[in-house]
């Protein structure tokens, strides 16, 4: 028996990590969600309260059943796989209340976006420098932005 | 654009992995290196290295423990950082860090150093005041008994310990070296040999800094330095350093030999962004000068002192060196595009929370949390156990 008594400070040692282990083992089960690593490494429940969240974009289809002039215009260009709130930003507000305006947008800004000129884009893709292309006014002075082209003439 | 050459993509024009991940593998690869050198003394039985055995030991702890640091600081969120023990993602080599420290830190280092300190420990329980004392005899967990049976059992403990401890200090810094040698997007880091090689140069690194460290301290104790301990710690070091440089030139080699469609572009940055840090300080300053000191003092009979400023300055070098290299691998390997056209550069701010004041802060850290383990826990005999008996 005197092995164990001499042994007795390492069973101290090991009883210290036993205890830690059984704090942590208990920290853990009221921290962890209980829903985490329902469907895979992250919180069940966060499904459902993001599905709960109000929803922002309405959707093209939307926005043409009142727009349909514009959605005409759109779907004969270069712009026709461009969704709407791509560039007008998301607008299930409007959708929901006509009387909500939306801001239109800044075109000066927005189709540098896309169109600013850089080497990784493909060749055919128009492209320019903002800085040195009529800098400052705005693109739909020359384009239109849903049909784009020089032969559309400007912002209608 | 400022400071890019050539076509970057986007996303690899800024550099996300600062000067604080150069500094992580440094620290763990100190901590693996001390750890390697403790234990041969412990395991190996080199009697000539055991005035540094307990300074090793301690040293690895001081560096262990700043070790997590430069993560949580470049991660910042710190309180996120539990969350890894918490919900660890088995599949990720990232999120196993926790487990990989935790191990090495509780199960190896503070056991191993505890068992070896035992004695001391309760004696230092009973003849220190105050505060020290309640310290001391919390340390003890409660139990006094050092009979010689019960110092013998620490001791065998302590031995298969240090015997796990050395596969595990290889999985500690094997698995920092594994983290950019997985990286399979990146051929300046994809390489299995990566893990190898952070091995040998944590240990070039950690068997340098602990004889450095050992003159410096007994130098500032107005101790002699054990020249048969350090003439023996520069022949170890000196033999690591070999397998290190051959496995690193072995890598060159491979990749010229290789030549694959990222050849020309890491060739190029080599000889352009990297050539100070790569060719200067990591191969010449780093490797070859303090190879070549080393090959000196072992072949040729030098004077005592001539020895000393020897390993002083190789050791120096040698710190220097891997310093050179963990920055070579994580900065290099964010400044070219994967593209294989162009380079950015890598611009480190002076006091933002991953700058160099920082950086330099968590490389003096280590050396504070030393100081206060050598007071607490006093490596040297004659302060120690004999000096409590007394």
């Amino acid at each position: 028996m005197s092995v164990f008594k001499d042994a007795g400070h390492l069973f101290r040692f090991a009883g210290l990590f036993v205890l830690a282990f059984l704090i942590f083992l208990v920290v853990r089960h009221y921290i962890v969600p209980k829903s985490f690593g329902q469907y895979g490494h992250y919180r069940g429940a966060s499904i459902g309260e993001i599905a709960a969240r109000p929803v922002k974009f309405a959707g093209h289809e939307t926005c043409e059943t009142c727009h349909s002039d514009e959605a005409a215009k759109k779907s004969s260009g270069k712009h026709a796989h461009v969704n709407c709130e791509a560039c007008h930003g998301a607008l299930a507000s409007h959708a929901d209340d006509p009387s909500i305006m939306p801001v239109l947008p800044d075109t000066a800004v927005l189709c540098a976006r896309c169109h600013t000129a850089s080497a990784a884009k493909p060749k055919g893709f128009p492209q320019v420098d903002p800085a040195s292309h009529y800098p400052g006014t705005p693109c739909n002075t020359c384009h239109q932005p849903h049909s784009p082209g020089m032969d559309a003439g400007g912002a209608k | 654009m400022n400071g890019v050459e050539g076509y970057m993509y986007p996303n690899e024009i800024t550099l996300y992995w600062s000067v604080l991940i150069v500094l992580y593998p440094y620290i763990t690869g100190l901590v693996a290196g001390a750890f390697i050198l403790a234990s041969l003394e412990r395991v190996f039985r080199v009697e000539a290295v055991k005035p540094t055995y307990r300074l090793a030991l301690l040293t690895a702890l001081a560096f262990l423990l700043v070790a997590p640091l430069p993560l949580v600081l470049h991660l910042g969120h710190p309180f996120r950082s539990p969350e890894m023990y918490f919900t660890p993602h088995s599949t990720s080599a990232m999120a196993m860090f926790g487990y990989v420290y935790l191990w090495y830190l509780m199960a190896v280092l503070v056991l191993e150093i505890w068992l070896d300190y035992r004695r001391d420990i309760v004696l230092l329980s009973q003849s220190s005041k105050g505060l020290l004392r309640f310290v001391y005899k919390v340390m003890t967990l409660g139990s006094s008994n050092i009979s010689p049976r019960s110092l013998a059992i620490d001791d065998r403990v302590g031995w298969i310990v240090t015997l796990i401890g050395i596969p595990s200090a290889f999985l500690l810094h094997g698995y920092v070296g594994f983290i950019f040698g997985s990286v399979k997007a990146n051929p300046w880091w994809s390489s299995p040999l990566m893990p190898v090689v952070f091995i040998f140069s944590a240990m070039v690194s950690g068997i340098a800094g602990v004889m450095l460290l050992y003159m410096a301290i007994s130098k500032l104790r107005k101790q002699v330095i054990d020249m048969r301990c350090v003439d023996s710690i520069a022949m170890y070091l000196f033999y690591i350093f070999i397998i290190d440089f051959s496995l690193e030139m072995l890598d060159l080699v491979h990749r010229i030999y290789e030549a694959n469609e990222s050849f020309n572009s890491l060739n190029f940055m080599v000889h352009t962004q990297l050539y100070f840090s790569q060719i200067v300080l990591q191969i010449g300053l780093g490797t070859i000068t303090p190879l070549a000191l080393l090959f000196l003092t072992q072949v040729v009979k030098l004077p005592e002192i001539a020895r000393k400023y020897m390993y002083v300055l190789s050791g120096s070098l040698a710190l220097i060196g891997v310093l050179a290299m963990r920055w070579n691998v994580v900065i290099g390997g964010q400044l070219f595009s994967k593209s294989f056209l162009g380079y950015t550069t890598y611009k480190m701010s002076l006091v933002t929370r991953e700058g160099l004041l920082v950086a330099i802060f968590l490389t003096l850290l280590p050396l504070v949390f030393l100081w206060v383990l050598i007071k607490l826990l006093p490596p040297w005999p004659e302060k120690s156990a004999h000096a409590a008996a007394d």
